[in-house]
């Protein structure tokens, strides 16, 4: 049974022009000591699908799923309680901008200890061990004395670091990595991604990173899901991804890469979008 | 294992250490006494505080006690004044710097009691309506909006006819006057802040409603109500006298600086001292006050803030 089995999962925004679907009908899973890369354009639906995963999706949303479950447990029928239970513990996010998912208030160190104080039963000593410890671990120079720096004193890099030590703090089975990278500029966005990687080889959790980077994919995943127009259009292992993509979407997404382009004039996905579109009816 | 013999971790780049933290405080505190008109309203305001903590050493006269030989002296540096009575004699002959010293008392309590119950009940009642949104939000912020269309001194007036005359009383009624103000700043700054990051973060971490309202939420919103609070300060002070002017807040013979305009009325044209020197300490309290207030404006106010 997998760590993550989600099971024709459709996510609808009330708006004034009627129910608007994000996410419609995917199906995803995620084994223990997998990555999984979710790639797709802006808008393809892949954040709100994790979102929903999450619990994170504003009232507005209606989310329905068949099946909805993490290690055996559905998540549609938790109560409020066993969800905040969960999320933070077993099931970890890291957002986009390290910078903004850091509470400008308080200390970095205030905040790790936050979730530990939350999720665990140490006392104030220990917790303040365990938060020199993953800030050792993902790698942040002089731990002591940044426990007590603002999230504004430390780089973008480092506040990504410091998001990653919260987000497995409590040794999660499952992280989800909201692109974790695109905030970042090119040397520490590589940083980054080892640190994810090696994380999660040593914990062995299920790492889903949600990308719209190829390369990143290429380097990164074990299983790549593409999505677009909130649907999934192909799932399959990452050579095969590269090697015989399947859908007519996947050929025209890799086809628009800088690297993969032929004449002057680079291809764009639009003009493969309704090809695409056949090719998931 | 250090970052820098970790041989998972690029070496390509190692970011940067950065200065060594400061405390935000001292560095607002910099910011702070760079201003000179604060730091003069802050000397002011501390030397007032002193005044009113250390009254009965420094008050010359009790406040109650009539020299019924010195009734209306004038100030001392005038052709009649009188030595011992530094800013003259009321009607009564009580002295009025003293009633001025210990006057400070009260001023500076209705200010601290009526911004600390302000503060509390709009700060909650903002925080449920901008975090709750919806019809929570509809119907509190109608009834803020009915009380703030009441001109102030009136509802306050009619609130303190209503649960009779006294100081406390009138401190209760400004209280609820200024109340809505808090409850629209703080209702602004958490639906901004709702929609951030870290408020998601901390919803992954587990953090439960109550936990991220006032630990996520509230200590972000703080800069605005900080400023809020000190411009209301002297707000409270100023309606309080106009009630104890009009009869309604503290109660002669109590020495508080409206009550004692208010005893001045039909002097005005005779004995101008006595109208004077209460209305020249509430203009000095509310003018220091402000000017601390505009500082910590400028101070807590990213937007303003030269760097």
């Amino acid at each position: 049974m997998a760590l993550l089995e989600v099971r024709n999962l459709s996510v609808a925004f009330e708006t004034a022009a009627g129910a608007f679907f994000a996410v419609k009908g995917v199906d995803l899973s995620a084994d223990a000591g997998e990555v999984l890369a979710i790639v797709g354009e802006s808008g393809s639906g892949k954040s709100v699908a994790m979102l929903a995963v999450m619990g994170l999706l504003p009232p507005a949303a209606t989310v329905t799923a068949d099946a909805m479950c993490f290690e055996g447990r559905d998540l549609l029928t938790l109560t409020p309680r066993q969800r905040r239970d969960l999320s933070g513990s077993a099931m970890a996010m890291i957002f986009q901008e390290p910078v903004a998912s850091l509470n400008p208030c308080f200390t970095v160190g205030f905040q790790i200890e936050e979730t530990l104080r939350e999720h665990t039963d140490l006392g104030a000593a220990a917790r303040r061990a365990r938060a020199i410890e993953l800030l050792t671990q993902v790698g942040i120079p002089a731990p002591e004395e940044r426990l007590g720096s603002f999230p504004h004193q430390l780089s973008g890099g480092q506040c990504q670091r410091v998001m990653i030590a919260i987000a497995t703090a409590c040794n999660p089975r499952l992280l989800i990595a909201d692109e974790p990278t695109t905030a970042l500029d090119v040397t520490i966005q590589k940083q980054i991604l080892e640190l994810l990687l090696r994380l999660q080889a040593e914990h062995g959790m299920a790492l889903v990173l949600i990308t719209h980077d190829m390369g990143v994919v290429a380097e990164t995943a074990d299983r790549v899901i593409v999505q677009y127009n909130g649907r999934k259009m192909e799932d399959t292992d990452v050579l095969s991804l590269f090697e015989r993509p399947r859908s007519a979407y996947t050929r025209a997404l890799l086809s628009a890469l800088p690297e993969n382009a032929t004449g002057s004039r680079l291809p764009t996905v639009s003009t493969f979008a309704a090809a695409a579109e056949d090719g998931a009816a | 294992m250090s970052a820098t013999d970790d041989p998972h971790i690029g070496t390509a780049e190692q970011e940067p250490l950065g200065p060594p933290p400061v405390a935000p405080w001292r560095e607002n505190w910099r910011y702070f006494t760079s201003n000179r008109g604060a730091v003069l309203g802050l000397t002011v305001l501390g030397l007032m505080v002193l005044t009113a903590i250390f009254a009965p050493l420094i008050a010359p006269h009790e406040t109650a006690t009539q020299y019924r030989d010195a009734l209306l002296a004038p100030p001392a540096w005038t052709a009649n004044g009188r030595a011992e009575f530094l800013l003259g004699t009321d009607a009564l002959g009580r002295d009025i710097l003293s009633r001025l010293i210990y006057g400070a008392r009260y001023s500076l309590a209705i200010g601290l009691v009526v911004v600390t119950l302000a503060l509390i009940s709009g700060i909650l009642v903002g925080l449920v309506a901008g975090y709750c949104g919806g019809w929570v939000d509809a119907l509190i912020m109608r009834v803020m909006d009915i009380i703030l269309a009441f001109p102030s001194l009136l509802l306050a007036l009619v609130l303190v006819a209503i649960i009779g005359p006294g100081l406390f009383n009138a401190m209760l009624a400004i209280a609820v006057v200024l109340q809505p103000h808090f409850a629209r700043l703080t209702r602004g700054a958490v639906m901004a802040e709702k929609s951030r990051e870290y408020v998601t973060s901390a919803k992954v971490a587990g953090a439960g409603h109550l936990r991220l309202m006032l630990v996520t939420i509230l200590p972000n919103c703080l800069g605005p109500l900080i400023v809020q609070a000190t411009l209301s300060f002297s707000n409270a002070i100023l309606d309080a006298a106009a009630l104890g002017f009009l009869g309604m807040g503290a109660q002669p013979p109590t020495p508080e600086w409206g009550t004692m305009l208010a005893e001045a009325r039909e002097f005005i044209t005779s004995a101008w001292w006595v109208v004077t020197m209460p209305g020249v300490a509430i203009l000095i309290t509310v003018l220091a006050i402000n000017l601390i207030g505009d500082g910590l404006r400028d101070t807590l106010d990213p937007k303003l803030k030269r760097s």
